[in-house]
């Protein structure tokens, strides 16, 4: 049987951590690969945790590694093993609310500028799509949802702000996301959602996984009042609105 | 418990981080010098995980409304119970009462303060470290009031313990050559191999940047993982030392790697110091 090519890079990244690369594409079907692999490492006692992106993936060690090249043989081994259908992890799709009012989107009259589109397009642009979520990053919480339609694609913004209000919905370059907590940021901003996306006191502290999908849906601004007073920053009411 | 009668510059409780939350975009964050607050807790046989105390520059002054025994290592902030210099890297019996106090630091620049048991704080996420969206509190403020875990087993402050422990103010940093370091050019390599750099006054727990920047026309990188330890090139040539607080992922070339003990070499560096790197 011919030996399947592993198109696919090693470098030791310190003592106790494998760098793995895949192609430098973003797309679904490279996050799934990277996934269903994600899932078979998490069975192994030696791993103390693996952190992916948009095409790598970052293996930690609980101890040093003795051989690198003995390790990478594992990896490549473990890699070509067939994945039982039952083995292969359930993603999950979340609806969103976010009110792209005037209010809550400092940002929106910029991107309508920059991209000659009025703002009821570019609320329909972006809440039309289906995203994937592709990792968690920058800050506790914050997701990487991809991609953009092509005309809504803007980029980040040369200054940073400050300080953008928990909830903003961001856009940039092929990106969008939430801020689950105030804080600096770069992207620009069309909306917020009224909901709690992470929570620190929680076993499980982010609602949602890589490789889930998310669409968001405008609200206006009473409801947006209602179902904040409603979700009373509890991470689980996102999920009982979409039961 | 004690009693925080003065917070220093910086003081925060750190323990050995949250090494399972990378995936949710939580920092690890943690004691910036490990060697130190490792060292801190063995001297007391504190489990290893036991959270203390993080100070930076000028120390805290800390009453104790219990009689324990503490050990201090790290930076020489000339420590002092009721005024009267004690011993570093060493256990220390303390009685009700007494007050911890320090001076600004003679080298090096974080100084850990471990207690028998361990700080009890809030563990979220599997750790007590102080991270900004996380814990409670970000840093030590005059009044808090922490307590301390009890220990069943007391300590016998006279127990021998072997310490041969130097102050290492080494200047040679040790580094694997990064994801991205394929992408610079000779000329660019070579600025790495022989430069001595600078510590500019922009470092913190999140980063460590250098004063020397390197011009460069690198492209910006899809956003991938980083570590503590990380070092990234920007597009303005600044030169980013990522450390126990970083952000979890970054869209900068990656161009070295810390090995671990360089990360708590650089904990101890202050603003103007030198260092010069060395490739694994």
């Amino acid at each position: 049987m011919k030996e399947k090519d592993i198109n696919l890079s090693f470098l030791l990244y310190n003592e106790n951590s494998i760098l793995i690369g895949w192609t430098k594409i973003i797309n679904e079907s490279t996050l799934k690969e990277i996934l269903i692999y994600k899932n078979k490492l998490s069975k192994i006692k030696s791993i103390q945790n693996t952190i992916n992106a948009y095409n790598s993936l970052l293996i930690k060690y609980k101890s040093e590694i003795k051989s690198f090249n003995e390790e990478v043989k594992n990896l490549k081994g473990l890699y070509k093993e067939k994945v039982k259908t039952q083995e292969i992890k359930m993603s999950k799709h979340w609806k969103i609310p976010v009110c792209y009012g005037k209010k809550y989107a400092p940002d929106i009259y910029l991107v309508s500028k920059k991209l000659k589109l009025s703002s009821s397009e570019i609320i329909k642009l972006h809440s039309s799509k289906k995203y994937t979520l592709y990792f968690i990053g920058f800050l506790p919480g914050f997701i990487y949802l991809g991609q953009l339609d092509s005309k809504l694609r803007i980029p980040r913004k040369q200054n940073p702000s400050k300080i953008y209000m928990a909830g903003s919905i961001g856009i940039a370059d092929y990106q969008t996301g939430i801020y689950p907590n105030d804080s600096p940021g770069g992207w620009n901003i069309i909306g917020n959602s009224p909901l709690t996306y992470f929570d620190p006191f929680n076993k499980a502290p982010c609602f949602a996984n890589s490789g889930d999908t998310i669409e968001f849906y405008s609200i206006n601004e009473k409801e947006y009042n209602q179902t904040k007073h409603l979700s009373n920053n509890n991470l689980n009411f996102i999920k009982e609105l979409n039961d | 418990m004690i009693k925080i009668l003065d917070p220093g510059l910086y003081s925060s409780i750190q323990d050995l981080g949250r090494l399972n939350y990378e995936h949710f975009g939580v920092p690890i964050s943690g004691c910036m010098d490990l060697q130190s607050s490792s060292l801190a807790n063995k001297l007391l046989n504190n489990p290893k995980e036991s959270a203390l105390i993080e100070s930076t520059q000028i120390g805290p002054k800390i009453l104790f409304k219990i009689s324990t025994i503490i050990s201090i290592t790290g930076a020489n902030m000339t420590p002092s119970i009721n005024n009267k210099l004690i011993l570093m890297n060493k256990a220390i019996n303390i009685k009700k009462g007494d007050i911890l106090s320090f001076n600004n630091s003679k080298n090096g620049l974080r100084c850990y303060i471990a207690i028998n048991g361990g700080i009890k704080s809030d563990l979220i996420l599997g750790s007590r470290s102080c991270f900004k969206g996380i814990s409670q509190n970000i840093k030590l403020k005059k009044g808090d009031v922490l307590k301390i875990n009890s220990l069943k087993k007391r300590l016998n402050s006279s127990s021998k313990m072997n310490i041969s422990y130097i102050y290492d103010n080494k200047k040679i940093i040790s580094v694997f050559k990064g994801p991205e370091f394929v992408y610079l050019s000779e000329k660019q390599k070579h600025f790495f191999y022989h430069q001595k750099f600078t510590i500019s006054n922009e470092n913190n727990r999140m980063a460590y940047k250098l004063k020397e920047k390197l011009k460069n026309e690198l492209n910006s990188i899809i956003t991938s993982p980083v570590l503590p330890g990380t070092i990234q090139l920007t597009p303005g040539g600044e030169i980013i030392i990522l450390m126990r607080d970083c952000q979890v992922t970054g869209g900068y070339p990656r161009i070295f790697q810390l090995n671990k003990s360089s990360i708590n070499l650089i904990s101890q560096k202050k603003t103007n110091d030198l260092i010069k790197f060395k490739f694994i």
